[in-house]
């Protein structure tokens, strides 16, 4: 029971940054803009944040800065993709790029040694449940508040009319200038919130994931981000059921390697990553749904006409 | 009583063209106005201008006696100004009233806006069901849905551009009924067309525009077609010759029970499909968009292939199995719908263009383009068909769409083919180019070649063709024969299949009225 309790919880913690990066994401998807750099803008926010815990700041104020962290890279962003409509995966590995190296770069005197990581929080009387208690109301804020956010978006994205507009500029920004709305006021929006997501996807790793420097902490969790939203069709329930799936699989192979399956650990690693990816490849089979909750014109340059 | 809208000197230029030159013009409350125009008279650009979605060079627009100071489309529809776009500005991924919702800026409640679109479009005669995905309805249905949108807002003032080109002839007359009464409810209307009948039948007065400039003002009414056309080309029309037509005794194109799925969810599935195409004769498809033409042209020409060989027979011999190139081999010549993409590759020269389908005719050696063979075979249709270009050297794009289609149609007749197949002849092409065009068929018709000709004008088809076809729903009617046919038999045609059992959602494509 302790070890089925442990996977559980272990998922749902590793899929938490995934599913702050990967919904942050589809809401900059959804306006029509493909921002490739989410690793560049996990990193730089992994970074800001550990650096603001180190500079002896509290720890939701270093939580904010990965955010704005996050953000500032997506700015820049936004900037070459949106003002200057350079071609939007080229500026997006750019972003990854930079963002990764300017990671590095801070990190450089970070030093080696843990920091205090983000406290869990037990919420009275739940917590005190048998089985249920420490399966769902022992983690810290921040899994709930990505399980908060995931509410947010679902319900901004399709009962408002914020979410209508976000996603039909998504569709034709053209008809959306033509009957008045300020399209580049808006991607400019949905790629700061990307930024902000993606910021708080990389503070959790460095101050509460694994509270310990590493260069490139991310491991690729920006492009499998990338990946869960293409696959998850673009809805946001698919997304979070993607994320703890890599969760459960990520989980799973390090219970495996502790046991010593005799299978190369360098395979076992890969495994969540490749699973996570045939399913949703799988999932993502119906034309039809793809058809519909494609944003239809992503990655391709707007410019209102004069 | 000062006019609803009035134009003094409108001037707009892009780069290397004036597209409004001085234009001034004056509407009044309840007044039907056409602004009458070929293809690039300037029409669009002067609608935009009105709207606010793009800005005059210079020029003042005053709107009931004000001028209209930083004019963008919010300020105009908080003037009363709403516009029906000739390309439909709606959204297809979300509902009718979602659609509806985001042009009107009221408060976000879906249900009641529901029950005032339901409410509306029933007392304009033009029911629509609030809670359909625009991507399943048809073109007149989004037309409508345009119009409603508009009319939630009570305009004065309501600019439509080129409405009824997507419409059958009985929608049009719905839509007139809508906008005369509109109109007698003091709405002022702009109706933006090139088609003379329609502007006859509907405004009280027109606007004639010809290379941006105002060639003259008239009352359509008491106006002959001639003096209208005039005024628009700046020339007299070319007359028609269409002789008697000697139809082959055998077909040379025949399709027997085909029948084939649709390509896509939003495709439409062929259904036992029969008709055949004789040597010397015109024959005319008509239908309204979306009933299984693009299947149908697509399983003729030989994009796509049929595994039953017997279903297409080109000259007598099987070919639906065969790919586009074999089929070409057999004699046929193809001009699609879209000339730049599939017609011709938009930035590549006309002669290259001209070795796409002409590499047969001796132009590749050894597998070698004879650059000077296809140079002289380009600039041999540009002086044949004149088209107006910069020479063989000239890429595709650069050429107005009249003179792409008059050099794509020139090319695949200098092939000589027994079988010509030919979507949308005249699409986007002027007056004059369309006349031309529509005499080339015919003359190639009548030196021998089977035509077949896939057309949404219901005019062109009457003019040209010795018998005509309908197809509604994926079914091709009997063929019926020109001269003892008329207008409303094939438009009913064009609405028929189906409508008594209502199997399938898909029913609703044809049906307009």
């Amino acid at each position: 029971m302790d070890l089925f309790i442990a996977i559980f919880t272990g998922t749902i913690i590793a899929a938490t940054p995934l599913i702050f990066a990967a919904l942050g994401e589809l809401v900059v998807e959804k306006s029509g803009v493909l921002n490739l750099g989410i690793e560049g803008m996990m990193l730089i926010g992994a970074a800001f944040a550990f650096w603001a815990v180190i500079a002896g700041l509290p720890m939701p104020v270093a939580i904010l800065a990965g955010a704005l962290g996050g953000a500032a890279a997506s700015l820049l962003f936004g900037v070459l993709a949106l003002t200057f409509l350079t071609n939007q995966y080229a500026a997006g590995l750019a972003l990854a790029i930079f963002g990764s190296g300017v990671s590095a770069f801070l990190g450089r005197n970070f030093g080696s040694a843990p920091i205090d990581a983000l406290d869990r929080i037990s919420i009275p009387f739940l917590s005190d449940i048998p089985v249920i208690g420490p399966m769902f109301f022992r983690f810290d804020p921040m899994v709930y508040f990505a399980i908060v956010m995931f509410a947010v978006i679902s319900w901004f994205l399709y009962r408002t009319k914020g979410g209508l507009i976000l996603r039909t500029i998504g569709e034709s920004p053209e008809t959306a200038h033509a009957i008045g709305y300020p399209v580049i006021r808006i991607r400019y929006l949905a790629v700061l919130f990307g930024g902000l997501m993606a910021g708080l996807a990389g503070a959790y790793l460095s101050v509460a994931y694994t509270p310990l420097w590493v260069e490139n902490m991310t491991a690729g969790k920006g492009w499998i981000s990338l990946a869960l939203v293409v696959f998850a069709t673009w809805r946001p329930l698919r997304v979070l059921l993607g994320a703890w799936l890599f969760g459960g699989m990520t989980i799973l192979q390090l219970q495996g390697q502790a046991l010593g399956i005799a299978v190369p650990s360098e395979l076992l690693s890969a495994l969540p990553y490749l699973a996570t990816i045939v399913v949703l490849v799988i999932i993502s089979q119906n034309r039809q749904m793809l058809a519909l909750h494609f944003p239809a014109s992503l990655a391709k340059p707007f410019r209102p006409a004069t | 009583m000062p006019p609803r809208l009035e134009l003094r000197n409108i001037t707009k230029s892009y780069p290397g063209i004036v597209a409004n030159d001085d234009i001034s013009m004056s509407i009044m409350p309840g007044e039907i106005h056409a602004v009458l125009g070929e293809n690039g008279a300037g029409k669009s650009t002067l609608m935009k201008i009105i709207y606010g979605a793009a800005q005059a060079d210079s020029g003042e627009i005053f709107c009931d006696g004000k001028p209209i100071a930083a004019h963008t489309p919010a300020t105009s529809r908080a003037l009363g100004i709403e516009m029906v776009y000739q390309h439909f500005a709606l959204f297809e991924s979300v509902t009718v009233v979602e659609n509806i919702a985001l042009a009107v800026s009221n408060t976000f409640d879906l249900d009641a806006l529901a029950r005032q679109i339901t409410e509306l479009s029933n007392r304009y005669g033009m029911p629509i069901d609030p809670h359909r995905r625009v991507h399943d309805l048809s073109v007149g249905e989004r037309q409508r849905v345009e119009i409603v949108r508009c009319l939630l807002q009570a305009p004065k003032l309501l600019i439509l551009d080129e409405p009824t080109s997507v419409l059958t002839p009985q929608a049009v007359v719905k839509l007139f009924d809508t906008l005369r009464q509109l109109a007698s409810e003091g709405c002022s209307i702009v109706y933006i067309s090139h088609k003379l009948d329609e502007v006859q039948e509907l405004c009280d007065t027109a606007t004639v525009l010809r290379n941006g400039k105002v060639t003259g003002t008239a009352r359509p009414k008491e106006s002959t077609s001639a003096q209208l056309a005039r005024l628009m080309v700046g020339a007299e029309l070319p007359e028609m010759h269409v002789s008697p037509s000697v139809p082959s005794e055998k077909p040379v194109l025949e399709v027997r029970g085909l029948t084939a799925p649709a390509r896509d969810r939003y495709g439409v599935e062929l259904k036992n499909v029969s008709f055949e195409v004789r040597g010397g004769e015109i024959v005319g498809l008509a239908g309204v968009s979306g009933n299984g033409q693009a299947e149908l042209i697509s399983l003729l020409s030989g994009e796509r292939t049929h595994p039953n060989a017997l279903t297409i027979h080109i000259d007598g011999k099987a070919a639906a199995h065969l790919n586009a190139s074999e089929r070409r081999k057999l004699g046929m010549a193809f001009v699609p719908e879209e000339r730049l993409g599939r017609g011709a590759v938009p930035p590549h020269a006309l002669w290259q263009n001209a070795v796409l389908t002409a590499h047969r005719t001796g132009l590749v050696r050894n597998g070698l383009v004879d650059r000077k063979g296809a140079n002289s075979f380009a600039a041999k249709i540009i002086e044949r068909f004149k088209v107006k270009a910069n020479g063989p050297q000239a890429s595709a794009q650069s050429l107005s769409g009249g003179n792409l289609q008059k050099f794509i149609v020139g090319r695949e007749i200098a092939l000589q083919p027994k079988l010509f197949l030919v979507a949308q002849p005249t699409w986007g092409v002027d007056v004059g180019a369309a006349a031309f065009i529509r005499q080339t068929l015919v003359d190639l018709s009548r030196s021998g070649a089977a035509v077949l000709v896939i057309s949404e004008e219901l005019d062109e088809l009457f003019e040209i063709c010795d018998r005509l076809l309908v197809i509604c729903q994926g079914q091709v009617s009997p063929p019926l024969i020109r001269t003892k046919t008329n207008r409303e038999e094939i438009g009913l045609l064009m609405t028929r299949v189906d409508r008594g059992n209502g199997t399938n959602g898909r029913g609703e494509v044809a049906v307009q009225d």
